[in-house]
């Protein structure tokens, strides 16, 4: 599903990400944790094609295709997608106006007839009890005024309803209380399949006994310095991030 | 030519009908004498500083000539709502019966055509016209009152709910080109009354020169409740001077929405004066502008009494080398105590040639109220259209989608949702999206 081989970026003059190298296979879930500041959400937005970050070495490799040549649009269409840290408001136009037209594009990339809205609504209703709304949310603006857990929970209906093959979650549980988090949790889950998979990048281990990884991966200054199964969320829960740091700065 | 307008003047007064008041024949006159001292506005004049009125002064603007045939059909793209709402067409700014449709109305209230109601003097009538819109205000305005012909009329008796809007359609054909024509419209509501008017200004001539000096009227009497959306889709090779005059009384409900996008170059004035206490204004507006197109939106707002609020925002997408103009005026008297007022003006460049000049302009003398304002000039913004990239719009449809989006959210204000659809198809149809 995804390769990424000695992935380096920076955002201007700072190098943030320092030598990744991942491999998610169809089916897996992998947790990427780890401190402030390591990397994490800039791995997320790399792999979305955010124009801010520069691509200073490395290759990914996306079902086969070179990710990094592909413009944020093509990775959405070829069925990537980033539930954002901070999703964007953009007042003026509704909610199902806004994911109407991005489901329509995927299907258009795809050469697929375009859905006209009342077969869009249908198709709404079913992704909306999944993240436990009613439709009114449909005709409010995109994350306008929506509290920080709406935002969040709107992430994973439009998740839902674009039903990637890679999902990347970047931090989709900060801020959230325990009954957004089972939410936002119950709808990873119900999309988990076998020919799908997802990275979930977080700073907490408290999402990961809802979404139960495979693989969990500690990012430290820009790389992966540990790599374990779910387990290793809990040692990290435990003992915090330090006395990995201490082992990386040990060994280097 | 301010001489051809003389000329002009006087032949219409040799040939005047019967039926015209003394009334009105009087302040034709003394708007006439106006104009012939001010003549056109000249580019020190600070109030038209930034608008090219050049090319309208230095041409001769007959009066339309010939008739023009105009079937139902043509105005369809023209019309919207529902089948009952009342439209008045006016062809080159002359009333026409036969493409008007008038629906079913609350007993007492009268809608019709301004040239019918002045000389069957309805009530409402020579109270009201030329009473809000001074000719000192404008050069233009004096040649409307010294060559108004015809246009709307709206009486709204006091109590009465107006459920179906009014639309008044004017429209100008290729007969027209090379003319001016001077609509004028006259809305009372009054106390206790609610309605909803729209003005449209369209044509059938989309590439034909012509100039449209529009006069609009409103009083609006104690606790009434008036929404007032104008939509202007002139040629793009047009000049519309547009000036609205509103009269505000106390715990009075207004709401404006100016939606420009035609005309090479256009401009509206809207002057709302508050009369009493307990007044409530709000003043919406959208223009796009592309090529060389000038638009101009120039507004005022006078908080004469105490405890009113007023409640602007004015938002323009501009692209290629157009040019917008805002400026927003607040005089708020020493009287005006507890006045709220907030204007806001938002500016989106969709090109690097795009320019925009705007100012506001509060005279605040008195020392307890809240004013604020607020202009801002600016692009796309960067995270959005990520936001929208990644989800898989690309690239071009996204600048649209936001674009749109930009547009739409002022449009969110209006009241009538058939309006509000209908200028939200209009925005859709003028960036090429979705």
């Amino acid at each position: 599903m995804l390769e990424i081989k000695g992935l380096r970026a920076s955002a201007g003059d700072k190098e943030i990400l320092r030598g990744i190298d991942l491999t998610v296979n169809a089916g897996e879930v992998h947790a990427v944790m780890g401190p402030n500041g390591s990397g994490k959400s800039t791995l997320a937005q790399v792999l979305a094609g955010h124009p801010a970050y520069q691509v200073t070495s490395g290759h990914v490799l996306y079902q086969g295709q070179d990710l990094l040549e592909m413009e944020p649009e093509e990775r959405a269409q070829a069925g990537m997608f980033l539930a954002f840290q901070y999703p964007v408001e953009i007042p003026g136009i509704s909610n199902a106006y806004f994911l109407r037209a991005a489901y329509n594009e995927i299907r258009k990339a795809k050469g697929l007839e375009e859905v006209d809205s009342m077969d869009f609504l249908d198709l709404l209703e079913e992704k909306l009890r999944l993240v436990e709304w009613g439709p009114e949310i449909m005709s409010r603006a995109v994350n306008s005024g929506f509290s920080g857990g709406e935002k969040k929970r709107n992430e994973i209906l439009q998740m839902a309803v674009l039903d990637p093959k890679l999902a990347v979650l970047d931090e989709t549980d900060s801020g959230l209380d325990i009954d957004a988090l089972r939410i936002v949790a119950n709808g990873v889950n119900a999309l988990r399949r076998p020919d799908n998979a997802a990275i979930v990048v977080t700073h907490y281990q408290r999402l990961l006994n809802y979404i139960v990884p495979d693989r969990v991966h500690v990012l430290s200054a820009g790389r992966i310095v540990k790599s374990g199964g779910k387990d290793l969320a809990l040692e990290l829960e435990a003992r915090g991030y330090e006395w990995l740091e201490e082992e990386v700065g040990a060994t280097t | 030519m301010t001489e051809g307008f003389l000329q002009d003047f006087a032949a219409q007064s040799s040939t005047a009908t019967v039926d015209t008041p003394e009334w009105l024949e009087a302040m034709r006159r003394a708007a006439m004498e106006r104009f012939a001292v001010t003549g056109f506005p000249a580019a020190r004049d600070e109030e038209w500083r930034f608008t090219p009125v050049a090319p309208i002064a230095r041409t001769s603007w007959p009066p339309p000539s010939g008739a023009a045939e105009v079937s139902r059909r043509v105005l369809e793209p023209f019309i919207f709502g529902h089948p009952e709402w009342t439209t008045l067409v006016f062809i080159n700014g002359i009333f026409s019966e036969g493409l008007t449709s008038i629906g079913p109305m609350a007993p007492g209230v009268r809608v019709g055509n301004l040239a019918e109601a002045v000389n069957a003097s309805w009530s409402g009538v020579d109270c009201h016209l030329g009473r809000h819109a001074p000719i000192a205000s404008s050069p233009f305005t004096a040649l409307s009152t010294a060559f108004m012909r015809d246009g709307g009329f709206v009486h709204v008796p006091a109590n009465t709910v107006v459920t179906r809007p009014v639309h008044l359609l004017f429209v100008t054909t290729e007969e027209a080109v090379g003319a001016v024509t001077h609509p004028r419209n006259l809305i009372v509501v009054e106390p206790g009354a609610r309605a909803s008017v729209i003005e449209s200004y369209v044509t059938l001539a989309p590439s034909g020169t012509y100039w449209t000096n529009a006069v609009t009227e409103v009083a609006a009497g104690a606790n009434s409740w008036l929404e007032h959306t104008r939509i202007q889709r002139e040629s793009e090779r047009a000049y519309h001077i547009g000036s609205t005059h509103v009269d505000q009384h106390r715990d009075s409900h207004y709401r404006s929405f100016t939606m420009a996008m035609g005309g090479e170059m256009a401009r509206h004035n809207l002057h709302v004066r508050l009369n009493d206490e307990n007044i409530e204004t709000l003043m919406y507006g959208l223009y796009l502008a592309r090529g060389e197109q000038v638009v101009d939106n120039h507004t005022a707002i006078y908080h004469d009494q105490p405890n009113c609020r007023s409640w602007e925002v004015y938002k323009g997408v501009l692209d290629d080398r157009s040019r917008a103009v805002f400026n927003g005026k607040v005089f708020v008297k020493p009287e005006a105590q507890k006045t709220d007022a907030k204007q806001t003006n938002r500016n989106l460049l969709l090109s690097d040639s795009a320019k925009v000049n705007t100012k506001p302009q509060l005279e605040i003398f008195a020392d307890d109220v809240k004013c604020t304002h607020g202009a801002t000039v600016g692009r796309l913004d960067e995270s959005a259209l990520f936001y929208a990239r990644s989800r898989g719009v690309p690239a071009e449809e996204a600048q649209r989608l936001l674009t749109y989006a930009f547009a739409a959210e002022v449009i969110q204000e209006v009241v009538l949702e058939p309006v509000r659809a209908e200028l939200e198809r209009l925005v859709r149809g003028r960036l090429g999206t979705l």
